[in-house]
Parts: structure tokens; C-alpha cells; sequence
């Protein structure tokens, strides 16, 4: 079967006042159907950008998607007019933001906002959709939902409005939610519930997540597979076990060491990662990651490295060095397997 | 740590509440309640030591700090700082007790004046203290504040504008060290950093409480980064601390059911030890503070509930050295 989604060399740029800014430069992913797929980077690392590009909502001005495909389903939604693009938002496609108070529309109640996408995408007649979103809010765990139908998202909890941009995401048996820092804003707890909540329906309706994040404890937790990005590029890629014990680019070497972790006790220093983060408008032919990489060689400044096989199967890392990247752990188990 | 430690209390808190008048009506206002910010809280905090003040939205961690920095006029209790009660000092008493005391915030974006360059924003507090009046000295001041912070001295005639977020949380933490302070409360010093860029300034609060020998009450959520930073931890819920204990002791044995639950809650960056983890996030949410549960806050999440938690309200019991529970239901 062919992947749900796939994303082949995927370029997103924005003309900004202190120049062109390539957020995404040319990035390539697949997502299997039923999968959750993490995408973790920091601020500006393009993650976002290449979610949103997925679904034709970059602003244009000043953004513009200026090349690769963009296939769902094995029909490329690049081509598609803005009419064909709604049909899929919504419907085969579900959104899960960051910030649930913005997302959800203030003057509508949330029995509407959720019968509203039923209406649009199922033709459902109100009876149906009003017994649907009832259904839906029980299935999201609200309690009381007879009542939380008729309320505004104002009068909801954080928690609640991410419950209910949940149940208005899987309204229509999406084949795939998008959530971008779906739990961030909310307290650990909540963030706990939530995701815990996103990950038994996906599993009980078979639905493929792509999760934008930067916490690598929330990836842990919930991807079986890992994207990480820097400065537009995904720099490595792999399995969630492989990245995680065996990384092979020393900026997500540097990043997973740079995390304090609740289960260890106090160390005396933190190893943070060096310098300042990549100023988008300003990098050259070289890795963007050189600047602040301790294992830069000149062979760094004069090409970006490509993606390349590193370790198990489906591991791939950009890096010229990466084969010499082996972490002690993975050099000793290797050695025992000898 | 604690044998280094004088016996006399750089911070002492005591019965500290802090309640918000809530009215209803634009024409007949009328008052409705209270919402009970903080209500009685008691800890200390020793000179030399970084205490983590958690919890989640709302639990009052940083109202607490707002009232110990006299942001605040707190509804009841003391704030003892050196001896002496925050809410009693005379204006010039005052004046020097901010010198003493300094704060840094969490978002370096909106705490920063946008229309003042780095030096200024350094130097203003140099300034309104009269410290420094000669502008030369003070412009070295500034330089050398910079570079305890790690900055490059050239910053100076820098915008706000013009620099990262870990940057300019560097500018906010020169400008707090800018009066030799003993004592900062870092509210959410590090929560809007990127992960990168958080550890370097995590390891910047460390050098600098050692080098200048400083006092931090650590206000955060994020509870892997209290781990690393502070020598002991306070939990809060609903305006309550509901444990207090040394770092290892919390987080490797934490009593209370509020504790255990926002602990388990935390995901750890490991797939292999988060496959393994048991996971039970508390059910439902946490309550209005403005109509709090009678009895134990906690006792309509709790899974260890009896029927005397609806009635009374526990107090923080000392039930291992230095280890305090507000539970009636655990026992050391």
C-alpha cells in the first residue's frame, strides 16, 4: 500500500523586510496510514511552515510554496484550487493548533461550530449533526455535553477547547489529523489527558497523526517515527528508538543532551547547545548547524549535506561525519551483538 | 547542603494569602467572592539556596512571588526578608529593600522597554538608585554586566528587537543583578526558551548564584527543569503548598497524591523508559479558585479520598526529616 502522505522536496519561502526567508528547504516525509509521526524542532526551524504548507494555509503574500509535491492519497494536493482544498480540510484532512481560544470561532457555540463542518462536508441535516456532535463531545470526554453544546468557547476550560477542537477534527473520520503543538499552551496534566485522549482515537479509528512539536518528551512518549528539523531542513529521520539511543546528527546529539530530564538528580551543569539559533536570512551553501556544531570540518562550509542512510533501516541523517557519530551506548551494544 | 547553611532564614513566609475581590455588574457592582489566590502558605527559603515554587495555571506560584517582591498587598500573613516584614517598611526602607531584591521575568519580549537600547535598560536601575551617578563608571558597570551574563559588551547600543529571545532573557537577568541583589524570584525565568538556548541560561542562573553568592525562589511549571536547578521544591495546588521537600527526596519519593499525579504526568525524553511507564493523569480539572472545594482542595480528583478530606483541611505535616505532606491520608 502506498503511503497516506508523502512530501517530496517541499520548498516554502517568505519575502520578509530583511529578505527572502526559505523556512522550508526541501523536505521529503511519508506518513503510513495509522501512524503518528512526530516533527520536532525549535522556533523557526520550519516545522510549522511545512505543516501548514501540507494544507494550503500559508498566507500568500508574503509566503509562497515554490516547489515539490505534496501527495495525499497518491493524488497531489499542490494542483488543487482552493475549492477542491476545502473539501479536504476538515474532511479527509483534521487540524488540532496550538491555541484553541484563536481557532475556534468566539461568537459561535460549540454545537454549531461542530455541526457546521458536519453540514459542510456530509451534507448531514441538523437532527444528524446535532446527534453526531453530541456523540462526539462524549467521545472527547466532556462531561456533560448536552450543556457544553450550547455554551461559547469563552466558557470552556483550555483543556476543553482542545477537547472540543478534537472532537470537530475527527468529526468528519478524517484519514489524518495535523496537530501543531496541540498541548502546549495547556498545564502538564491536561497535557497529559489530551494526548493520551488523541492517541486512543487515532488507534481506535485508524487515524495517521502527524505531531508538530518541540517537547522531546511529548515524542517519546507518543511517535513511532521522528522528524527533526533545523534551520528548514529535516536533518535526520527515523525510527522514535533509533533517534532517541542512537542519534547520528550532532544537532540532535546536542539536543537530546541539552534537556534536563525529570528522572535524573541534579547535575552539575547542564550541556547546552553552543551559540545562537540559525538567522534564516543569512545562511549560506554550507550546513546551517556548522556554526554551533563541534565536529565541523572545512568540507561543513562548502556544501549542505544530503540525507543519508545512518544505522537501522529508514534511519537517515544529514551529515558528512555521521558514520563517525556512533554514540558510546550503540557502539557497545554493536560490540556485544560482535 | 543544609549543614552550610546559617541558621537564620534569608525569606520566611508565614500564613501568606492573597485574596482578589471578584464583583459582578457594570452599573450596581457588587462584590461575589474571593478568588483565593494564595491561601496560607508557609516556607522558608535560606540564603545561599535556589527554591522551586511548582504547579500548574492558577495554583498561585506566582502571586506568592508578586507578594514577596510587594507587587502585591497580601490579604493576611508575614514576609519576613532578613528579620524584617516586607508589608511594614517605611518608604525608604523600601528603597532599600529593592536594591536587595530583584525579579526576572518570564517573557523577554514584553519585559524589555522596546524604545530603550541594552545599556539603558541595564544602566536604569543603576540610575534611579543613585548608585552610580558618574554616566562613565556606570557605562563600564553596564559593560560588565553584560559580559557576567555572556554577552559581547558591544550590545550596549543594541534594540531589543535586534536580538534572539535567549539573548535578551540575558539582558533581563543583567539588569536584575544590576544592584548586587541577594535574592531573585525567577518567575518562569526559562519557559519561553527554546530547549537549546534554555539550558545555556540555566547554567548562566547557576554561575551566577554561586559566584555571587545568591538566593533564588525559582518560580516554574516545568517541573524537569526545577530538578536540575533548585535544592527544594514546594508543590502548589489551588493556592496551597501541598509538599515541600529537599530535591532527590520530592522527586524520587513524592507523597501526595497532587505530587505523584503532576509527576507521572511529565513525559520524559525516552521512548524505551516512557514504553514502560505507568501513567494515570488525575481525572477532570482543576477547580475555580474563586469557590475551592471545602476541606482537602485536592479531594475531588483524588484517587485516595476518604470522607474526612471533604471536611477538613489537612495541614503540612513533617512526616520524614525536612520532608512536609499536607495528606491526611499518607503517612511517612
Amino acid at each position: 500500500m502506498p503511503p497516506l502522505l508523502e512530501v517530496r522536496g517541499l520548498h516554502t519561502e517568505f519575502r520578509t523586510g530583511a529578505g527572502l526567508v526559505r523556512a522550508v528547504d526541501g523536505i521529503s516525509y511519508t506518513v503510513e496510514h495509522g501512524e503518528t509521526v512526530a516533527i520536532v524542532g525549535e522556533s523557526g526551524s520550519g516545522k510549522s511552515v511545512g505543516a501548514l504548507s501540507i494544507l494550503h494555509l500559508i498566507p500568500d503574500p508574503p509566503g509562497r510554496i515554490t516547489a515539490g509535491e505534496i501527495l495525499f492519497d497518491g493524488r497531489d494536493l499542490r494542483g488543487l484550487s482552493e475549492a477542491e482544498m476545502r473539501r479536504i480540510r476538515g474532511r479527509d484532512i483534521g487540524m488540532v493548533f496550538q491555541e484553541p481560544m484563536t481557532s475556534l470561532n468566539p461568537v459561535l457555540s460549540v454545537g454549531r461550530q461542530i455541526t457546521e463542518t458536519l453540514e459542510q462536508h456530509q451534507d448531514a441535516d441538523r437532527a444528524t449533526a446535532d446527534r453526531r456532535a453530541l456523540e462526539l463531545l462524549e467521545m472527547v470526554g466532556i462531561a456533560d455535553p448536552v450543556r457544553r453544546l450550547r455554551q461559547y468557547p469563552h466558557q470552556l476550560s483550555g483543556g476543553m477547547r482542545q477537547r472540543v477542537m478534537i472532537a470537530i477534527a475527527l468529526a468528519c473520520n478524517p484519514r489524518l489529523i495535523i496537530a501543531d503543538e496541540p498541548t502546549t499552551a495547556l498545564d502538564v496534566t491536561i497535557q497529559a489527558q489530551i494526548l493520551e485522549l488523541m492517541k486512543s482515537l487515532a488507534l481506535r479509528f485508524n487515524v495517521a497523526q502527524i505531531i508538530i512539536t518541540h517537547n522531546l518528551g511529548v515524542v517519546a512518549r507518543y511517535a513511532s517515527r521522528v522528524n527533526v528539523m533545523y534551520a528548514g531542513r529535516i536533518v535526520e529521520a527515523g525510527g522514535a528508538d533509533a533517534i532517541y539511543h542512537n542519534p547520528r546528527h550532532p544537532y540532535t546529539m546536542a539536543l537530546l543532551r541539552s534537556v534536563p530530564r525529570l528522572d535524573r538528580p541534579r547535575q552539575a551543569r547542564l550541556a547546552p547547545v553552543d551559540g545562537q539559533p540559525p538567522d534564516l536570512t543569512r545562511l549560506d551553501g554550507g550546513c546551517a548547524f556548522r556554526p554551533r556544531c563541534r565536529f565541523a570540518v572545512d568540507q561543513c562550509a562548502q556544501a549542505q549535506p544530503a540525507l543519508e542512510r545512518a544505522g537501522a533501516a529508514g534511519h537517515v541523517a544529514a551529515c558528512f561525519r555521521s558514520a563517525e557519530l556512533v554514540a558510546p551506548e550503540a557502539a557497545a551494544a554493536q560490540e556485544a551483538a560482535a | 547542603m543544609t549543614g552550610l547553611v546559617t541558621a537564620a532564614p534569608l525569606l520566611e513566609v508565614r500564613g501568606l494569602a492573597m485574596h482578589f475581590p471578584v464583583s459582578e455588574g457594570i452599573v450596581l457592582s457588587r462584590k461575589i467572592g474571593d478568588v483565593k489566590a494564595v491561601d496560607g502558605v508557609d516556607f522558608t527559603i535560606n540564603r545561599g539556596e535556589t527554591l522551586g515554587l511548582v504547579g500548574e495555571s492558577g495554583c498561585g506560584k506566582t502571586t506568592t512571588g508578586r507578594c514577596i517582591l510587594r507587587l502585591e498587598r497580601p490579604t493576611a500573613g508575614e514576609i519576613l526578608f532578613d528579620g524584617r516584614d516586607v508589608n511594614r517598611m517605611q518608604r525608604s526602607e523600601l528603597v532599600a529593600l529593592r536594591r536587595r531584591m530583584q525579579v526576572i521575568f518570564q517573557d523577554p519580549y514584553s519585559s524589555l522597554n522596546p524604545r530603550m537600547k541594552v545599556g539603558d535598560i541595564i544602566a536604569e536601575p543603576i540610575k534611579v538608585h543613585g548608585v552610580e551617578p558618574d554616566a562613565a563608571r556606570r557605562r563600564a558597570r553596564v559593560r560588565e554586566l553584560l559580559a557576567v551574563c555572556g554577552l559581547d559588551p558591544k550590545f550596549t547600543d543594541r534594540y531589543p528587537h535586534e536580538m534572539s529571545g535567549g539573548q535578551r532573557q540575558r539582558v533581563g537577568i543583567a539588569r536584575a543583578l544590576a544592584l548586587d541583589p541577594e535574592f531573585i524570584v525567577c518567575d518562569e525565568a526559562v519557559s519561553a526558551l527554546d530547549v537549546s538556548i534554555q539550558a545555556q541560561v540555566v547554567n548562566l542562573l547557576e554561575d551566577l548564584r554561586e559566584r555571587f553568592g545568591l538566593t533564588y525562589l525559582f518560580i516554574a511549571h516545568d517541573l524537569s527543569v526545577v530538578r536540575h536547578l533548585c535544592q527544594r521544591v514546594a508543590v502548589m495546588y489551588l493556592g496551597r503548598i501541598v509538599e515541600m521537600a529537599d530535591n532527590n527526596e520530592l522527586f524520587d519519593n513524592p507523597l501526595h497524591p497532587y505530587t505523584q499525579a503532576l509527576l507521572s504526568a511529565v513525559p520524559i525524553p525516552d521512548p524505551r523508559i516512557e514504553a514502560m511507564r505507568e501513567f494515570h493523569p488525575p481525572k477532570g480539572e482543576v477547580p475555580s479558585p474563586l469557590n475551592p472545594p471545602p476541606g482537602c482542595v485536592f479531594h475531588p480528583r483524588c484517587p485516595m479520598a476518604v470522607e474526612g478530606c471533604r471536611r477538613d483541611r489537612p495541614v503540612l505535616r513533617e512526616l520524614r526529616p525536612g520532608h512536609w505532606v499536607a495528606c491526611s491520608e499518607v503517612h511517612g
